[in-house]
């Protein structure tokens, strides 16, 4: 069985972003960039179902610039066998996207495509459901467990507002992951430096055929208005009184 | 211009966040449609029939969780998406799965958790975990919508409304999902993204033998008991108390973050609260960065205290 995992270079999820003073967007030099913490349990599932016999290949694809060729070294060291490049500069929307990944789905033909649900620059939690429409494909959104117990059909734990619910869905389908799916491994030493040996095919996005041009104008980017930190009280007693008499929310 | 908003129900009673979604489509200013299914659906259509502004409610009748499949409830969506320029639905676990694979099958780029709507094409939306917020303009025919709830008031059951309710056939279920069952949590306790006062345990209660505190105070308070990432992971409790960036958003008069160092991704879930209270052991905590009112000391003696100074 195939896999695929689409893995998605973001701003690092400890750094504080700082809006641009001309707010047409979020200040991208000199911070630290990294693997979108979905697509790091994404890459880890893929490379459990391999360790556990169901998975014969793992194929990382990224869609980006230059610098996206890390996030897919970072995938290879944790394991993926190979690599695909979508380049482009253009920064895509979620349904761009998904169209780049549905062409590389009908090349590669996965049995699974897995995605994390949601990357956490822009927050969309799209891309997964669009790219099981374009394919026709069942989705299994916000997983935080897979069972091949059936054949042609996989047994999917999701997790939902109101606790988990099971499906069943035909394969191929599409994953989207949730954080208790796996904890990611770090790569080794060993594995970073026999990932930097591993193949990275190229593709541009003209190649596969897809229109980059986004459909939703950006017309600001704002910082929210900041909230203003408290006071630290003494004791419970002048909290309570506080909450009653000042803020009148007891 | 004529706007639909998938309404969720669960044995005939309307969901509250769809309550907050309806609200945010009657502020474009066109003429709101609701779509229900499910067992029960007209049922849940009486409920919100006489809701201010609501044109007309249409209801597929069916299996709830079988309908309520991406793969089924987006086909039914795409069968009737000729007739509106905007979709809206809640930002639930539902809303987040069915609407953008609806907004693929019709080539339309989703606007994910709209907090505010400056006018039918104009949409604010928040992005890096609620650190920036983005206006952003669409050029599609068909606007399709998730709403944030806590943005939104939630509409009144009890207007004037005389909405015509309508059958809607439901889609050929897919062969492609199946629902095998769930496991929901049960409590008696309000909902946590309606709830007026939540209180909420990190990594410092140590384990979910210690949330009894919380849930002893919360009873006390007639609130909803919430966790930060860290205690879901440690396995404290379950997922579904996660407040956070990608769990849930609340906006509560009083939150109680009790234990919480305050990460950016859980201060992204609860920063809209109208009063924030801490309580911590570490003074530098970023948590009192934004809370109202800090208490700095040992949870266990300082919870217990507030549960009985509350009597």
């Amino acid at each position: 069985m195939k896999i695929c995992v689409a893995v998605k270079r973001v701003i690092d999820a400890n750094v504080k972003i700082r809006v641009k003073a001309d707010q047409t967007g979020v200040e991208l030099t000199n911070v630290k960039m990294a693997m979108n913490p979905f697509d790091e349990i994404g890459v880890e599932e893929a490379v459990r179902l391999r360790e556990a016999g169901t998975a014969t290949e793992i194929v990382a694809i990224s869609i980006g610039g230059a610098a996206c060729q890390e996030t897919l070294r970072t995938a290879l060291a944790m394991g993926a066998d190979r690599a695909v490049h979508v380049e482009t500069d253009l920064s895509l929307e979620p349904l761009a996207v998904a169209k780049a990944l549905k062409q590389v789905a009908e090349r590669e033909q996965p049995t699974l495509f897995i995605l994390g649900k949601q990357a956490i620059d822009d927050d969309a939690n799209q891309t997964g459901q669009m790219l099981a429409a374009l394919l026709g494909w069942a989705q299994g959104t916000f997983a935080s467990k897979l069972e091949f117990s059936e054949p042609g059909r996989i047994r999917l734990t999701r997790e939902v507002d109101g606790g988990s619910e099971i499906l069943s869905l035909a394969l191929p389908a599409v994953v989207t992951t949730d954080l208790r799916l796996n904890e990611p491994r770090y790569a080794s030493l060993p594995n970073i430096m026999k990932a930097k040996k591993k193949p990275i095919d190229k593709i541009s996005l003209a190649d596969l055929g897809v229109d980059g041009a986004p459909r939703l104008k950006i017309l600001k980017i704002a910082e929210p208005p900041k909230r203003q930190g408290g006071v630290k009280l003494g004791n419970v007693g002048e909290l309570v009184d506080r909450l009653r008499n000042e803020a009148k929310v007891l | 211009m004529r706007a639909a908003v998938f309404v969720e129900q669960e044995a005939g009673q309307v969901k509250e966040a769809s309550l907050h979604a309806i609200s945010a489509a009657r502020a474009l200013g066109a003429p709101v449609d609701l779509i229900l299914c499910g067992s029960a659906a007209n049922a849940a259509a009486q409920q919100v029939r006489k809701v201010d502004g609501i044109a007309r409610i249409r209801v597929a009748e069916g299996e709830t969780a079988s309908l309520l499949l991406a793969e089924n409830a987006a086909a039914l969506l795409e069968g009737i998406a000729a007739d509106y320029t905007h979709i809206l639905a809640a930002a639930t676990s539902v809303g987040k799965n069915i609407l953008p694979r609806l907004a693929a099958l019709l080539d339309v780029q989703q606007i994910s958790e709209v907090v505010a709507i400056e006018s039918p094409e104009r949409f604010v939306r928040p992005i890096y975990a609620g650190n920036a917020l983005a206006t952003v303009e669409s050029s599609d025919r068909i606007k399709i919508l998730s709403v944030r709830m806590t943005a939104f008031e939630a509409v009144s059951l009890e207007g004037n409304g005389e909405a015509a309710i309508e059958a809607l056939s439901p889609p050929t279920l897919s062969p492609l999902s199946g629902f095998i069952g769930e496991q929901l949590s049960r409590s008696e306790r309000p909902d946590l993204t309606s709830a007026r006062i939540v209180v909420s345990g990190g990594r410092g209660m140590g384990s979910g033998e210690n949330f009894k505190l919380l849930e002893e105070l919360a009873d006390k308070l007639g609130a909803a008991v919430g966790a930060s990432r860290a205690a879901v992971d440690a396995g404290f409790v379950p997922n579904d108390y996660q407040v956070g960036q990608t769990g849930k958003i609340v906006a509560p008069d009083l939150y109680i973050a009790v234990g919480i160092s305050g990460a950016i991704q859980h201060l992204a879930g609860m920063k809209d609260s109208k009063v924030i209270v801490a309580i911590n052991k570490d003074e530098e905590a970023p948590i009192f960065q934004i809370a109202d009112y800090g208490l700095v000391g040992d949870l266990f003696m300082l919870v217990p205290e507030l549960t009985a100074a509350l009597k």
